[in-house]
């Protein structure tokens, strides 16, 4: 599937699966989850970690080659993400940043004001912008025409496993923006990253589901199957759905008993 | 510049390696431990939890088997120190109970305490009202819990104080020096150089140091253990006497998907923790983590608002990649690891001082020790030789 490069924000990626790093129970369950997940790019929070530390998730990427994509998760305004994203600009020598900027860390969801005005900023600012936000196509498009990079909407809440609530959205998402749109957040179990996928989307970001499953290496190498299954299925193109039956073997030239 | 020497050099006198210099010393074996502030750490700002049960993760086996071993360690062990030094060992055999918040908090509770029974480990699911029984200042919001009979906590500054005291009176020695490194002779460990000058030529060195632990010098790159710093920030609040005690039993809580837990000591202590960072050793109290915990003990316990707070400390957990510590053999001859305890430290004190003393008296890492040597990282000392 060399053919089916995702490039985004410059980068190109032959995995279209985007790791995140929180929950897991240890450095070594989480080494054995990105490598069994084929990732090739995957978020750390700036806040929560040392660049300069030796030992840590950061040396695991390196080791495997990983893309470190520096988010700006912990982050409740605007003002803070732009703070928390140049910060993580020097720390990481990256222009990338996943700009996630939440209402309150009871739904985590985004809050759109805050959003799009960072958002506004760190483009202005040369950043390479990835938005985690809602799955609201109207301000997907406002992300997109802001200039980010890529828009991630999410499928449900951060860390619920409640997989896609509005399949529909993601669709028109998908269908209106010319940069990559990947569904970030909500993933559950593999059908959900695979629905993801078959919707159009052009990765899937996922922590949760992986780190906190009972065998996150063996659940970190079924989504990574169900992406490209699900990319596959999409490319393929799926027959229309039908009322009725449709014989698949042909009823011509049967015996007239 | 003054040369000493002694039969075994302990590096550290943190609760692990304190209770190893104590075993030894009271077999008679002649130890000097070193250490520019003995206790004042991580064994200070930890919370004390005898957890094996309440904190088993998924896939950790043989953590689970030497967690279990060192809780039923810890009685004996406790009586032992307190019959030599006539000092509180600090143990509080309680119990623990776990509670949930919300219909979230009570599934991730369920699910936990299910993969508990798989293992066999005794635990009993409550409903909230049953929960609040036994404690009832609990939140009336708290929606079930389960009750471990089986995990308790020390006072671990009580616990430090004993160790120290046991060690003098067991004839070791105390150096309050900082070793700047280990002494080799080819690949063999000869004793540790401190700060001042002086040097410790010694048979056995011992590594008990705990979060710096990889950056030990005179060891080489290739044997340096993968342990990292893990930052925990933790407070020390007081019960007022007229709401005493305001806690029976350790209590670790689900709080809106939040962890929290609070350990009451007798004497109207309660030590509420703990947060989780990788910023190295970076040891500042930040204000979020203070008012996570407060917020958080608040949520399951509302009478936290009429409580003092005495304390906020931060300290750093000597974590290993797979979450377990590192044990005996280090890949240089002579000089054995005792580090890499990460959130169980109070809780392997006695199982690691007896495994490590074991090995030096033996020349032989006892079975139950040997999951956990350092070379399961792939370090090894081959190419040295």
């Amino acid at each position: 599937m060399s053919d089916d490069t995702l490039l985004i924000a410059g980068r190109e990626l032959t995995s279209r699966l985007v790791m995140g790093t929180g929950g897991a129970p240890s450095l070594e369950v989480l080494e054995e989850a990105l490598v069994a997940s084929g990732t090739q790019l995957t978020t750390v929070a700036l806040r929560r970690l040392d660049p300069s530390q030796q030992g840590s998730v950061l040396d695991v990427l390196r080791k495997h080659d990983i893309a470190v994509l520096p988010n700006t998760a912990g982050c409740f305004t605007a003002g803070e993400a732009v703070l928390t994203a140049r910060l993580a600009r020097e720390a990481f020598h990256t222009d990338l940043i996943k700009l996630e900027v939440v209402a309150d860390d009871h739904t985590l969801l985004p809050d759109p004001v805050e959003l799009l005005d960072a958002a506004e900023q760190l483009v202005n600012d040369g950043f390479q912008v990835l938005a985690y936000t809602n799955d609201d196509p109207i301000l997907a498009r406002r992300l997109a025409q802001a200039g980010c990079a890529a828009v991630m909407p999410l499928g449900s809440p951060i860390g619920s496993g409640l997989g896609i609530r509005n399949p529909h959205n993601i669709s028109m998402i998908v269908d209106e923006l010319d940069v990559p749109v990947v569904l970030d957040a909500g993933i559950g179990t593999a059908s959900d990253a695979a629905l993801a996928m078959e919707l159009g989307c052009d990765a899937v970001l996922l922590a949760t589901a992986v780190t906190r499953a009972e065998h996150p290496a063996l659940m970190a190498a079924a989504m990574r199957d169900a992406v490209v299954a699900g990319r596959n299925a999409r490319r393929a193109g799926r027959i229309p759905k039908r009322y009725h039956a449709n014989p698949s073997s042909p009823l011509e030239g049967r015996a007239a008993l | 510049m003054p040369e000493h020497t002694s039969e075994v050099v302990v590096i550290g006198a943190g609760l692990i390696g304190l209770a190893t210099a104590w075993r030894l010393a009271a077999d008679g074996i002649q130890v000097t431990v070193c250490d520019p502030t003995p206790g004042s750490q991580t064994s200070t700002v930890a919370a004390g939890m005898l957890a094996p049960v309440t904190e088993v993760e998924y896939g950790e086996d043989d953590l689970l088997a030497l967690n279990l071993a060192s809780v039923a360690a810890w009685p004996t062990f406790a009586a032992e120190l307190e019959e030599l030094t006539g000092l509180p060992a600090g143990l509080h055999q309680t119990g623990t109970l776990s509670v949930a918040y919300d219909v979230d908090d009570a599934a991730a509770l369920r699910r936990l305490a299910d993969y508990q029974r798989r293992l066999g480990l005794d635990v009993e699911e409550l409903s909230g009202r049953d929960a609040r029984k036994r404690e009832p200042l609990l939140a009336a919001g708290v929606s079930g819990g389960v009750w471990v009979p089986g995990d308790h906590s020390v006072d671990n500054r009580q616990a430090v104080a004993a160790l120290l005291r046991a060690v003098e009176l067991s004839g070791a020695t105390v150096i309050r020096q900082r070793v700047s490194h280990v002494i080799t002779a080819g690949t063999t460990a000869a004793g540790v150089q401190l700060d001042n000058g002086d040097t410790v030529r010694a048979a056995h060195v011992i590594a008990a140091t705990g979060p710096w632990s990889s950056q030990l010098e005179g060891v080489p790159d290739e044997l340096r253990p993968p342990v990292r710093p893990v930052k925990g920030e933790v407070l020390r609040l007081r019960v007022p006497e007229a709401y005493r005690p305001a806690l029976k039993h350790t209590v670790r809580a689900t709080a809106r998907g939040f962890s929290v837990y609070l350990v009451p000591r007798p004497n109207g202590e309660l030590v509420v923790g703990a947060t989780t960072s990788e910023l190295g050793y970076d040891t500042r109290v930040l204000a979020g983590g203070v008012f996570t915990l407060l917020r958080d003990a608040r949520t399951v316990l509302p009478i936290t608002d009429e409580l003092e707070l005495v304390e906020s400390i931060a300290g750093l957990r000597p974590a290993t990649p797979d979450n377990a510590p590192i044990l005996g053999p280090s890949g240089l001859d002579g000089m054995l690891w005792a580090t890499g305890h990460y959130r169980n430290g109070v809780l392997l004190t006695p199982i690691t001082a007896q495994i490590i003393a074991d090995t030096v008296r033996t020349g032989v890492l006892p079975e139950l020790g040997k999951p956990f040597l350092g070379s399961r990282f792939g370090h090894s000392a081959e190419h040295l030789r």
